[in-house]
């Protein structure tokens, strides 16, 4: 038994191949029916989303599951060719399989290291799983033991930390300045493509109260019923400026359209509460002379940037403490399943054991005769203690093996020593189809 | 009784000042709730210390300048702990713990003994209660204002990094400023009032021009100022954060002033 990954992801294939492959969570159930059904498999997940596609199975045999598991991955779309997908997937077994799916689910292999949507999306993908009954002993705990590591990454990391889009980061500064942005009031100038992201920014930020001006005032009339915003003309919108806590300036202007003077009388009137400035135009379109005033916070496109690019940076670095975590967690992982081949064993030896126990009694039983009950007691007492004797040493060596690399060693050459593989096949036999009553 | 109690939580405290400066430094969960764990231990045995002493003394120990600095410590980390569960601004305690710690261990180097009370003394507690909470007021608005100034100065020279994370926002920070000047006047205003009735009362003059008695004046005119500067002209967000700082900076001075001279 082994847990084996296929898959593709943004480094290793092209946008176009794995817009093709994606499972869409509408194919899911059925895409994962036919996984479950699909020779050599025994549980199975499907990972997809826009930057990858991943299959995650537990087999009985490595190789021929992952050949398996390969051409399931070809069969996802009808107009593929093995040829096509082949060269751009990976491969991985045991315990680089599980790094693997903890690094995934750690967002350590995203395209934009520590983005929070992937937890989620693996998550959706084993509850998906779960419905389709798909999973089993395996699979669910590697999995939620994925889920628990991503968490722990996100919580004792800082990878997760600040934000790594300007218009992001330009709402965290922001929050800096204003505790509650629910209050306050953002002026957007100018309605062009960059204003806009960040208006929808600071609207999901809370910002309720949304002013917007534009040279063209339709455009603003346009753009603010989008946003539920106020309109406001253009050769009025510095004195709206009082009222506003974020200016976002973003107009195509070629000269400044906010000066010193109008940021000085903004705050004249506001009784010197604080403002944000924050200009995403290019050339500027706030006199930098502003950014020297008490109690008036200026920003443009190149400071955030500048931002942005330290918060990355950062959680680069904090990408090896959460690497740490990665690869702490794998071991346990891999002794558990271990000792999960193990454990049959023991049953199936004592289970052995105890047959060829109660044959023999009956066997001396029917030679012997009448004998008093005490007298069978003792016979009875006799056979158990030489089986229990006996098998004492070897199973203690087996439950110490568990959990030792060894431990499928220790299983394997017991099983040949007592004879116990037609035993645990029953085992098997008799499990699966109590599995399939309960189901 | 009290002294051990006393020293129990002196070390606590010390303990608190150093995981909260840690903090400071270092990463933020890792922590938190030990030293947040650590200054309420304090303050609980600061408290049974405070009660013990009553008990033991037979009256509102507020008597000595030991007494006075003690209560001020306490009713510093009570605002903290108060402050820190309403709005978790945990950050607030690497101010505030230091500050407590520093002026406990004054305390510890003044005489400690429980004095006797002459009958005259009986009603001065209520003088001294009024105008050490003013002082707590005062030096929480010197906290906010220093925070506001550290704050102020990342966001300005767009250094933001460190600190910046975990300080809270600038508005909060004047907010919580103008809050506490608003209750630090009043209550040095009605300490000023009881200590010139009750001088009037002892001496017979409410007023003689010591020392003392000027720089509380300077100090509830300064915070006179402060405060109508703020309703009236905007004095609030950066120019405020200054006020408070250097004012709280006389009051210390003040402070030193009295207890170098007594």
């Amino acid at each position: 038994m082994n847990i084996v990954a296929v898959g593709l992801n943004h480094r290793t294939a092209p946008v176009e191949l794995r817009e093709r492959l994606a499972v869409t969570e509408a194919r899911l159930p059925e895409a994962l029916a036919r996984l479950k059904r699909w020779p050599g498999i025994d549980e199975g997940v499907i990972l997809s989303t826009c930057n990858r596609v991943e299959l995650y199975a537990v087999v009985k045999d490595t190789e021929l599951g992952l050949e398996s598991l390969s051409e399931y991955m070809v069969t996802i779309a009808a107009d593929v060719s093995p040829g096509e997908v082949e060269p751009h997937l990976y491969r991985l077994d045991g315990a680089d399989a599980i790094k693997h799916l903890f690094r995934v689910a750690a967002s350590l292999d995203s395209m934009v290291i520590g983005e929070p949507q992937i937890l989620g999306q693996v998550k959706e993908a084993f509850e998906a799983a779960l419905a389709g009954k798909s999973t089993g002993v395996v699979l669910n705990k590697v999995v939620k033991k994925a889920i628990s590591v991503g968490k722990r990454v996100r919580t004792e990391t800082g990878i997760a930390e600040n934000a790594v889009s300007v218009s992001y980061a330009a709402v965290e500064l922001a929050k800096k300045i204003f505790q509650n942005l629910a209050e306050k009031t953002v002026l957007l100038v100018g309605a062009g493509e960059m204003g806009k992201l960040a208006a929808r920014h600071f609207i999901s930020a809370g910002v309720c109260r949304v002013l917007i001006t534009n040279r063209n005032y339709d455009r603003a009339l346009d753009v603010a019923k989008r946003f539920n915003a106020l309109p406001v003309p253009f050769d009025e919108f510095h004195h709206e400026m009082a009222g506003a806590d974020i200016v976002v300036c973003a107009t195509a202007a070629d000269s400044f359209v906010i000066g010193p003077e109008d940021v000085q009388r903004a705050l004249h009137s506001r009784r010197n509460r604080p403002m944000f400035l924050i200009d995403i135009s290019d050339p500027r379109n706030i006199d930098p002379a502003v950014g020297t005033l008490d109690n008036a916070y200026l920003y443009n496109i190149d400071d955030l940037q500048g931002q942005v690019d330290m918060n990355i940076e950062q959680r680069l670095r904090e990408a090896r403490n959460a690497e740490d975590i990665v690869r702490a967690e794998v071991p346990s992982i891999v002794m558990w399943m271990k000792s999960l081949e193990v454990v049959p064993t023991i049953v199936a030896l004592r289970h052995r054991a105890n047959e060829i126990q109660r044959a023999e009694i009956e066997r001396i039983m029917a030679k012997l005769g009448d004998l008093s009950p005490r007298q069978r007691a003792l016979v009875e007492e006799l056979a158990a203690a030489i089986t229990n004797k006996l098998l004492h040493s070897p199973l203690i060596a087996l439950k110490a093996e568990a959990d030792s690399p060894n431990g499928s060693l220790f299983a394997e050459t017991t099983q040949r020593l007592f004879d116990l593989e037609k035993e645990l096949q029953r085992m098997s036999s008799e499990s699966s189809s109590e599995q399939g009553r309960r189901e | 009784m009290n002294v051990l109690f006393f020293e129990v939580t002196l070390l606590l405290y010390f303990l608190g000042t150093a995981l909260f400066l840690t903090q400071l430094a270092g990463r933020w969960e890792k922590g938190s709730h030990a030293s947040l764990a650590v200054a309420g231990a304090g303050f609980f045995f600061h408290t049974l210390a405070l009660v013990s002493r009553m008990i033991e003394a037979g009256h509102i120990p507020l008597t000595s300048m030991h007494e006075a600095l003690s209560f001020f410590s306490w009713a510093l980390v009570l605002v903290f702990l108060v402050v820190e569960l309403r709005y978790r601004v945990h950050i607030l305690g690497s101010f505030i713990l230091p500050l407590a710690f520093i002026s406990l261990i004054s305390a510890a180097a003044l005489p400690k003994e429980i004095r006797a009370l002459e009958p005259i003394f009986r009603n001065v507690w209520m003088h001294v209660t009024l105008s050490l909470l003013g002082t707590v007021a005062f030096a929480v608005a010197f906290i906010a204002g220093l925070m506001y100034l550290i704050q102020e100065h990342m966001l300005k020279s767009k250094h933001l990094d460190g600190l910046y994370h975990k300080l809270p926002a600038l508005d909060f920070l004047d907010e919580l400023n103008g809050r506490a000047i608003s209750m630090g006047f009043p209550l040095l205003t009605l300490g000023i009032i009881t200590g010139a009735l009750f001088a009037e009362f002892a001496r017979g003059s409410f007023l003689n021009w010591n020392a003392e008695q000027i720089g509380a004046l300077g100090t509830w005119l300064f915070y006179l100022v402060v405060l109508l500067g703020r309703v009236t002209v905007g004095w609030r967000a950066k120019k405020a954060a200054y006020l408070t700082v250097v004012g709280f900076a006389g009051v210390v001075f003040t402070l030193v002033g009295v207890i170098l001279k007594g």
